[in-house]
């Protein structure tokens, strides 16, 4: 079943937790991973790849560059569920 | 008429009996990285935790490295060279082509006329080598086989590549293999993905010279996708590490070591988290004072950690190698 935009916020923030150590309150629809979170450009292939996993969604890394904002992510994964 | 052809009888298992290292004497820090490049040495540690590597000079060439490692991985497994009856060399950096440099390593390690030849398979070399070497061992076609992986990476570095120029390093590990009586090389998880050869690849063939005046063709060097090469690693490597696990019907907790190729601290510390190895699994993290020796990581990373005994004969390895193919080898061993 396609997650809700909250699960998929809930989730990401587990995942940005588990990886950058980010508590996951922290981890809000405006915040840029790389300026506000911590996750820089490896880190971010990371997050990525959990995503992918717990979502049933594929990222390539062309769209990853986007991927500025939590909220980018959320809105990406919103639209490609499987 | 077929008539019955008496086959070879080998040894009921292999092991690693001995491993040597070499590495250059000159040690390049990521200041001299610097001169070439925009960059700084807190980005360089931060991406890929390397802060020295060792360059190869003009006498250190691959074969004198490789003997240099053979020779201590002969004597620290107790035999004389002559017992030697294969020597497999995995390079990507060797750059004559014929004949194999085994050939010349064997003879300058005076092994008499064992068979010599070499292999090309990127970081992976290792984890290939010992698995046709233990072929051999339990086939019976060879006792004893000396497998070395050498590389000259700063020869095919390119200095003023931003995603490259500080992962690379220099450096000959070796390892003989034997006849056990117990397993103690694991299955092998190996293969390959061709369909992702351009994302780790030398940037031009040799023949561009017959075509070109040389002065005006860019000297080749290895060239990668980073990001793609990293999301396969932490994803697909970790997979693979596993399955190798599994095959050899062991448990993460009965682990003693990881030494997994040493490209990069990040990819290394991305694997022990989804491998959930525990607290105890001493790991191999050769790649900061030695860059990314491709073929030779493994082996000098394993030298590495019996020579400071952080890890001990005897003990439980993981193993995994993996680069430009792509492809990849893992298995479970017990270290010399
Ligand atoms: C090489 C590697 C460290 C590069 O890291 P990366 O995060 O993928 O680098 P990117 O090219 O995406 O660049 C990310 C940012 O760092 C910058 N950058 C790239 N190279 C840089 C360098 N050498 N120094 C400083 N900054 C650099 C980029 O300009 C970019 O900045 P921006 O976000 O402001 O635009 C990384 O991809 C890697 O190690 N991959 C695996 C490679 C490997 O191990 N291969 C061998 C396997 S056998």
């Amino acid at each position: 079943m396609a997650a809700t935009q909250e699960e998929i916020l809930e989730g990401l923030a587990e995942i940005v937790n588990e990886i950058a150590g980010i508590p996951t309150e922290d981890v809000l629809l405006d915040k840029s991973f790389t300026d506000d979170l911590d996750v820089d450009s490896l880190s971010m292939v990371e997050v990525v790849v959990a995503a992918e996993e717990r979502f049933d969604v594929k990222i390539p890394d062309d769209d990853v560059k986007n991927l500025k904002t939590v909220g980018d992510a959320v809105e990406y994964i919103l639209k490609h569920q499987g | 008429m077929t008539a019955k052809i008496k086959p070879s009888k080998g040894a009921p298992y292999a092991r690693i009996l001995g491993v040597g290292g070499y590495r250059p004497t000159r040690v390049v820090p990521n200041e001299e990285i610097l001169k070439h490049i925009d960059s700084s040495d807190e980005w360089i540690r931060s991406r890929s935790g390397i802060a020295t590597r060792h360059w190869a000079g003009p006498d250190e060439t691959v074969a004198a490295m490789s003997v240099e490692a053979g020779g201590k991985a002969i004597a620290d497994a107790g035999l004389t060279p002559e017992q030697i009856g294969a020597v497999i060399v995995s390079t990507v950096s060797h750059l004559k082509q014929t004949p194999a440099v085994a050939t010349e390593i064997a003879h300058l390690l005076g092994t008499g006329k064992p068979a010599a030849f070499d292999i090309s398979a990127g970081c992976a070399g290792f984890g290939y080598g010992l698995t046709l070497a233990k072929g051999m061992i339990t086939d019976g076609t060879a006792e004893h086989v000396l497998v070395i992986g050498v590389e000259r990476l700063s020869d095919l570095t390119d200095l003023e590549d931003r995603a490259t120029a500080f992962l690379f390093g220099d450096g000959a590990g070796a390892v003989v293999v034997g006849p056990s009586k117990e397993p103690a090389i694991g299955p092998t998880v190996w293969g390959s993905e061709g369909d992702k050869s351009d994302t780790i690849t030398q940037t031009l063939p040799w023949d561009v010279y017959r075509e070109q005046d040389a002065a005006d063709v860019r000297y080749p060097a290895l060239r990668q996708e980073g990001q793609a090469v990293f999301r396969w690693a932490v994803y697909e490597m970790a997979k693979v590490a596993q399955q190798a696990l599994d095959e050899a019907g062991i448990s993460a907790d009965e682990l003693d070591a990881f030494i997994p190729h040493q490209a990069n601290m990040r990819i290394i510390d991305s694997m022990i988290k989804t491998l959930k190895l525990p607290e105890h699994v001493t790991v191999a993290r050769d790649v900061e004072t030695t860059g990314n020796t491709s073929a030779a990581s493994i082996p000098l990373a394993m030298e590495r950690l019996l020579a400071t005994g952080q890890a001990k004969s005897g003990d439980t390895a993981l193993v995994i190698g993996f680069g430009a193919g792509l492809v990849y080898a893992a298995t479970v061993v017990t270290l010399p």
